[in-house]
């Protein structure tokens, strides 16, 4: 039998402090280049036309540029996409043109860089998104993932209690602020793909929460003599050969995806990869401290429902404080 | 041991249906075709189709455009409940098969057309909102009367201040290039460089002309010398400037009660200048395309290309009696606000034909197009292009190359971690993964999804998740183990301790997912969908295909002291 870190007994719980510290610089340092920079939203968000174009040969840079600005698109971006050959073009329609006018930006971008380049360049893809449908996106995009944070709140409430779930979500939420950090760091487009790998984040992140809080309600209706520190410590590290070997198949998958599933997809793949990271860490540090803290805040009353693990729970609290006592004297 | 032999048959049982499902066969459809009528059309079903930006194609979303016609929010569902069939019967008029048209939520339609090879014409053609209209050209003078106060309009607003004339000129500089764009590609190169050159001369002579004659707007406009009634002449580099005056609702207010000013599609050269001309109109239509029940491009000698309408009976009846009243009147064509060629004077009563000139020199093709949406009806409502996306062929099978090679080597790598970690265990859970491929892509089928780019990425992730479950249960068998089971009691215990937590995982996964299915839009639905079915798939194969594998392993091997994990 080949094992991994098999009966381990570290104290993840202990470093909760220096934990806390690292992810909060983590989010300041992402959250002022966001300050600085700006969300770095793709057209479906902003609306515009975005091209990509393939060259035959390695063109100039400024060439294109000026091209673009003579078709009557002066603030374009245009930036290399992958190798020397591609490039995307991204444009906004005229700010006099009347409102059917954008869509056809496309057009005009194409037929001014075919007059330039003739038969060496082509459009592999072109897309207008109007304003509207934009704006309309990001709203939706933002109400669909708080409505599946009170959904899962509500679920985790039912199976667990809520204190499982409140913290599980919280640990969740922080992921998505990691992630923001990350995306911002690295200035990646915000695109519906990246919105997706998100949400890929947060599904994955709250299933290793889960597997972790599901150990924590199992080793407490064992109802050991140990404090909820120890059986938190205890369920993490009891399901750490599982949390490194679905890490490692996952980082496997995400870093095929990183590097041979092309530009398009990349984004996805290095926010996914970030996840795997922000998941495991929020698992164990978020979600666990923060069980623990609400567990001190809000203890539940030892006449409770009779449920084994409330009462166990509540055992548990009167056991920890009374240690907490002898441990201050 | 009969137990195990249900549960084998359900395994190939699912694995037949998931084959089935995922079998390219022949459907029959009842389809309404072009002329109305409902008939069995067989459709080959290839399950799973590749999406536009794997197959290389183009999407549009339309939309109401209000800025053209006011309309009640509460309309617009309605609205584009009707406009959905006009589009699809001009979809079909340009001969494209396979082309998808579907409303999406209550305000919006989407076109989805594979590998189309001119998306700029398609769009062109959905987007003609072709409404057209027979109206009398005013013969009283009565604009005249009223310039002053129009004028005074323009004034109010401050549209004669110097800042709008210097930003007009990119607005016929764009007009043109789009007319050149429209007409023909050859003309391309000559449009834009004229329109290069008139950005720079033009902010002289707009300049030059306001403070010649009086008020900001007469001075626009003049009547045509020796021209027909309500004809007006613009300067051509005038001309988008008189028409967004005219689209000011205080202009329509001001206009003589009754009355339009409408642009025309035609232009005349007087003293070397070229002139745009507008005319005054009826504001209430004689016949409207509604009445129309035939369209033809054709070609005359004299007046070039032209569309060849027909009329029904009550429209025929109704043009005739309006004609006969309006004999010697003036008698413009209207399609979508625009007059179609000089207007035509009425000689004598009309019957239910009558011809559209499109000028000399037009290619064919516009005459066609423009048949076919006359045919096909008009829009209900004016719409606009809301979003559109092409993908070229040669760019979408390269996304599917890329993704194909990254999904085998995901497979790849997480069999050789498996195998390498749980050994006899890992065969079992490899074997586990292949069935998870099939039943994932045999669900997708199911909802008929279609294969883009994000859900092909997400379904290569969802590998590497899907083994989660059988790792969760194999360490929980180790465990067991650990304290000394048997091998058989150990992989019970193993499956059940590992429920809950993979129950509680998956299902919170399941409603995530369902939140996302139920509120996100397009990319974000679809990949819903993959997650969805991933999960499924993934709970069915650890909890019972691979227990039903090592149930056979324990049959087979009658009671092993060691299991290979």
């Amino acid at each position: 039998m080949l094992r991994i870190l098999h009966d381990t007994k570290y104290d993840f719980i202990r470093h909760w402090k220096k934990a806390a510290v690292i992810t909060i610089a983590w989010i300041i340092v992402g959250l002022g280049f966001l300050a600085i920079h700006g969300i770095n939203y793709s057209i479906e968000f902003t609306g515009g036309t975005l091209m990509q174009v393939t060259f035959k040969h390695p063109p100039h840079i400024d060439d294109i540029r000026a091209t673009v600005d003579a078709a009557g698109y002066p603030n374009s971006e245009i930036t290399k996409f992958g190798s020397d050959t591609e490039y995307t073009v991204r444009a906004q329609p005229h700010a006099s043109a009347n409102s059917t006018a954008g869509d056809s930006t496309g057009t005009y971008i194409q037929k001014a860089l075919q007059q330039k380049y003739g038969n060496d360049v082509t459009v592999g893809r072109s897309e207008f998104v109007g304003p509207r449908v934009g704006a309309e996106l990001r709203t939706k995009a933002a109400v669909a993932v708080l409505i599946s944070f009170i959904v899962t709140l509500i679920y985790l409430a039912v199976r667990f209690e809520w204190r499982f779930g409140l913290a599980a979500v919280i640990a969740t939420a922080h992921d998505v602020l990691t992630t923001l950090a990350f995306l911002a760091m690295l200035r990646l487009e915000v695109s519906l793909t990246v919105v997706a790998a998100i949400l890929t984040v947060i599904g994955y992140s709250l299933n290793d929460t889960i597997i972790i809080f599901d150990r924590v309600r199992e080793n407490l209706r064992k109802q050991r003599k140990e404090s909820l520190y120890d059986v938190l410590n205890r369920s993490i590290n009891e399901t750490l050969p599982r949390s490194v070997l679905t890490h490692a198949t996952t980082l496997a998958a995400t870093l095929a995806l990183l590097f041979f599933a092309g530009e398009v997809i990349r984004p996805f793949a290095w926010i996914m990869a970030f996840g795997i990271f922000t998941g495991t860490f929020s698992s164990i540090y978020v979600a666990g401290a923060l069980l623990l803290w609400i567990e001190r805040k809000w203890p539940r009353s030892a006449s409770g429902q009779g449920k084994g693990t409330a009462r166990a729970m509540a055992e548990e609290r009167r056991r920890s404080t009374q240690e907490s006592v002898v441990a201050s004297r | 041991m009969s137990n195990l032999k249900y549960r084998i048959g359900a395994i190939v049982a699912l694995c037949l249906l998931s084959l089935w499902a995922l079998f390219p066969r022949n459907v029959k459809v009842q389809q309404r075709g072009a002329d109305g009528i409902l008939r069995d059309t067989i459709q080959r079903h290839v399950p799973l189709r590749k999406g536009l930006d794997l197959q290389g194609g183009t999407y549009l979303a339309l939309e109401v455009d209000e800025s053209k016609q006011a309309i009640a929010p509460d309309k617009i569902p309605d609205a584009i409940e009707r406009a959905l069939k006009t589009v699809r019967n001009r979809i079909e008029g340009i001969g494209v098969s396979e082309a998808v048209v579907q409303t999406q939520g209550k305000d919006r339609i989407v076109v989805q057309i594979p590998g189309i090879q001119d998306p700029e014409r398609a769009r062109q053609i959905i987007k003609d909102q072709a409404f057209l209209e027979f109206r009398i050209t005013d013969k009283t003078q009565a604009l005249e009367r009223v310039l002053p106060r129009l004028d005074q309009v323009i004034r109010d607003k401050g549209l004669a201040a110097p800042t709008t004339t210097a930003s007009a000129p990119t607005k016929p500089a764009a007009s043109k290039g789009l007319q050149g764009l429209l007409t023909g590609t050859d003309t391309v190169k000559t449009d834009t460089s004229k329109a290069a050159r008139k950005d720079s001369t033009k902010t002289d002579t707009a300049a030059a002309v306001i403070p010649t004659t009086g008020g900001p707007f007469s001075s626009l406009i003049q009547q045509s010398p020796g021209g027909m009634p309500g004809e007006y002449l613009v300067d051509s580099d005038n001309a988008l400037k008189v028409e967004s005056y005219l689209a000011l609702p205080e202009i329509k207010a001001a206009m003589p009660p009754g009355k339009q000013m409408l642009p025309s599609n035609d232009s005349t050269v007087l003293q070397s200048k070229v002139y745009k001309l507008f005319y005054v109109v009826d504001a209430k239509p004689i016949v409207t395309g509604e009445s129309l029940t035939d369209a033809r491009p054709n070609t005359s000698p004299l007046e070039g290309t032209i569309v060849q309408f027909t009329l029904d009976n009550i429209g025929g009846r109704r043009f005739k009696t309006e004609t006969g009243r309006h004999v010697h009147d003036y008698m413009a064509i209207v399609l979508d606000g625009r007059v179609m060629g000089r207007p035509p004077i009425i000689q004598s009563a009309i019957g239910t034909s009558g011809q559209i000139t499109m000028g000399q020199g037009r290619d064919i093709r516009d005459a066609q197009d423009l048949a076919l949406v006359l045919r096909a009806g008009a829009l209900p409502v004016p719409l606009r292009v809301a979003e559109t996306r092409t993908i070229g062929p040669s760019l979408g099978q390269d996304s599917i190359n890329k993704g194909f090679r990254a999904g085998a080597i995901a497979v790849v790598l997480v069999v050789v971690i498996m195998l390498f970690y749980y050994k006899f265990s890992g065969v079992l859970a490899v074997g586990g993964l292949a069935l998870y491929v099939l039943y994932t892509l045999a669900i997708l089928a199911g909802f008929d999804a279609v294969l883009t780019l994000p859900g092909l990425a997400g379904f290569v992730l969802s590998i590497g998740i899907a083994v989660d479950a059988n790792v969760l249960i194999f360490e929980r068998i180790r465990e067991e183990l650990d304290r000394g089971k048997t091998v058989r009691t150990a992989i019970d215990e193993g499956f059940r301790h590992a429920m809950p937590a993979i129950i509680d995982s998956n299902v919170s996964t399941i409603l995530t997912a369902a939140v996302l299915y139920q509120y996100g839009t397009g990319p974000v639905k679809g990949f819903a969908v993959t997650l969805i079915a991933g999960i499924v798939a993934s709970l069915v194969t650890s909890i019972f295909v691979v227990r039903t594998f090592y149930m056979i392993w324990l049959q087979r091997s009658r009671g092993a002291q060691t299991l290979s994990i």
